[in-house]
């Protein structure tokens, strides 16, 4: 190729094609093991995320399960067994429990109220 | 005082007469080409940041330096000949920065931060801190596409030697073709300072003009079908991640080429703060403050290299025709290597991502955005285009590392 500078370049053309394919290469392989590290990095992130999951998922079952054992465990001294609520909120149904205990004269721990159930007024 | 004596003195001390002298119609040329540029700048927004400064160090640098008798002007504001003399052997200012400072005019004493290579490290600690790595590190097979994309570089070399050009000054006009200012920048400032000014104004120039240049090949090279492949969500990427990348990428890209560790180290710090959590401020201060002090100082000191005896040349015209050569490479080789990738993956990558590879961010993948929506509207390829964007930064640095081993 015809040269437009007087003065040619220092550098061969054969000697520019094998610096410029070498210098291709060097970037490709720079960025091909970067990506190789990057990717070993992610993998044990990925692992120790799948980890940390699994073992959050058995933390939650097992604290599931004493919740479920507990309720067939015995009940403490002076409690009167469990009550049913049907449509009744929880403090609805403490004021309900403390109404009847109140008017029977009664210590709250010596009833056993079964269920409290709101009636509609259609069901009546 | 004689009054006819005076005015006589002030008229030939002016800039005016300057025009008159031997070359000085050159200098006219300059300014036009400054205005021309200030056009582009302000009322396109061609990178207008960095192009209104070089446009107006251009515009200051030619309406104050007229040669005379290879001299410049006395109240030039750049002196070509003292840092021809700063990189003369033989000169007893050989590298002697004092010489620049006693003499040197304003622009001078600021280009001291080009020559030294500290203006574009900032620039890259303020990219570092402003690049959010995810995408990339959600899908590191970007990495492959932001190295096809240093096509460019190496061909544009090639040619440039192959049209008489020194394998330094080769290299810097390859460098081009990674897309990237601040690393054009620079290896120019010390593989080949004499073309700082036409490598910087093209490689500017090119980066603002990725909207036109890319799409033509992108649709050239790719089918309707591969255009219209929506890539699908990334997975998430944790903050341990985001903090060790930058300590890695350090360490394994300067133990490989330690030529990169103004670049890449500035980069990665950048990132490092940005991401760590507790540098929030300096984090910030690099992105705004020092990013917008730097890019002042940086734009106007490069401005000042267009001094009309050596920016009009056929080199030039030469340089400008490379670049767009090595730009045209650079997608061309991400577009290649994504359509590599769309086959191997079965279809799951649209090639289209490959352009961005060259490092122009986020301009180069904002046009793989429009240009993949154009095909599927709901298709939405931003954040996986990004990937090999920022991969391109590293790819270009690591390209400008080896061409810095080779011929420094």
């Amino acid at each position: 190729m015809a040269m437009v500078f007087p003065i040619a370049s220092d550098t061969g053309i054969g000697e520019a094609a094998v610096t410029a394919v070498f210098g291709y290469a060097v970037v490709f392989v720079g960025l091909v093991i970067l990506m190789a590290l990057i990717s070993a990095v992610g993998a044990f992130f990925k692992a120790k995320d799948r980890k940390a999951a699994a073992a959050a998922a058995a933390a939650k079952a097992e604290n599931t399960v004493p919740a479920e054992a507990s309720s067939a465990a015995p009940l403490a001294p002076g409690s009167a067994g469990h009550v049913k609520l049907f449509d009744v909120p929880d403090k609805e149904a403490a004021m309900v429990m403390a109404v009847v205990a109140h008017k029977m004269q009664k210590p709250l721990n010596e009833l056993r109220f079964i269920s409290i159930k709101e009636v509609k007024n259609d069901e009546i | 005082m004689n009054i006819l004596e005076t005015l006589q003195t002030l008229l030939e001390d002016s800039g005016f007469m300057g025009f008159f002298m031997d070359g000085g119609w050159k200098n006219l040329i300059m300014i036009a080409v400054a205005c021309v540029l200030l056009y582009l700048g302000i009322r396109k927004q061609f990178e207008p940041l960095l192009l209104v400064g070089i446009a107006f160090g251009c515009l200051l640098v030619n309406v104050s330096n007229f040669f005379i008798d290879g001299a410049s002007s006395p109240d030039a504001l750049y002196h070509p000949e003292l840092w021809s003399q700063f990189l003369d052997e033989t000169s007893e200012h050989y590298h002697s920065y004092g010489n620049i400072m006693a003499n040197g005019g304003l622009l001078d004493i600021l280009y001291i931060g080009v020559k030294t290579g500290l203006y574009p490290s900032l620039i890259f600690l303020g990219i570092g801190a402003m690049t959010d790595f995810g995408p990339l590190l959600s899908n590191p097979k970007s990495l492959l596409l932001g190295a096809a994309a240093q096509l460019g570089v190496f061909l544009a070399y090639f040619g440039a030697v192959c049209l008489g050009f020194t394998g330094p000054q080769a290299a810097s006009i390859g460098i081009i073709g990674g897309a990237d200012g601040p690393t054009a920048i620079f290896l120019t400032s010390r593989l080949a300072p004499e073309l700082l000014g036409p490598i910087a104004i093209a490689a500017y120039s090119y980066m603002a003009l990725i909207p036109l240049i890319q799409p033509p090949l992108m649709k050239l090279l790719t089918t309707e079908k591969e255009r219209s492949v929506k890539m699908v969500q990334t997975r998430q990427v944790s903050k341990t991640e985001k903090i060790l990348f930058p300590i890695i990428v350090s360490l394994f890209v300067i133990l490989l080429l330690p030529s990169t560790a103004p670049l890449i180290g500035c980069l990665m710090l950048g990132n490092l703060w940005r991401e760590c959590g507790v540098t929030a401020r300096l984090s910030d201060t690099v992105q705004n403050a020092l990013m917008n002090i730097v890019t002042v100082f940086l734009g106007i000191s490069v401005g000042a290299t267009t001094v009309a005896s050596s920016f009009l040349s056929l080199q030039t015209l030469y340089i400008v025709g490379l670049g767009l050569l090595a730009f045209a490479f650079s997608t061309i080789g991400g577009l290649l290597v994504g359509k590599i990738m769309y086959k191997l993956s079965g279809g799951k990558i649209n090639p289209l991502i490959g352009s961005a590879g060259v490092s122009a961010v986020p301009m180069a993948a904002r046009v793989s955005q429009d240009v993949g929506k154009k095909a599927n509207p709901s298709n939405f390829l931003l954040m996986h285009a990004m990937g090999p964007n920022v991969a391109g930064v590293i790819g270009s640095a690591i390209a400008a590392g080896f061409l810095l081993a080779v011929y420094k």
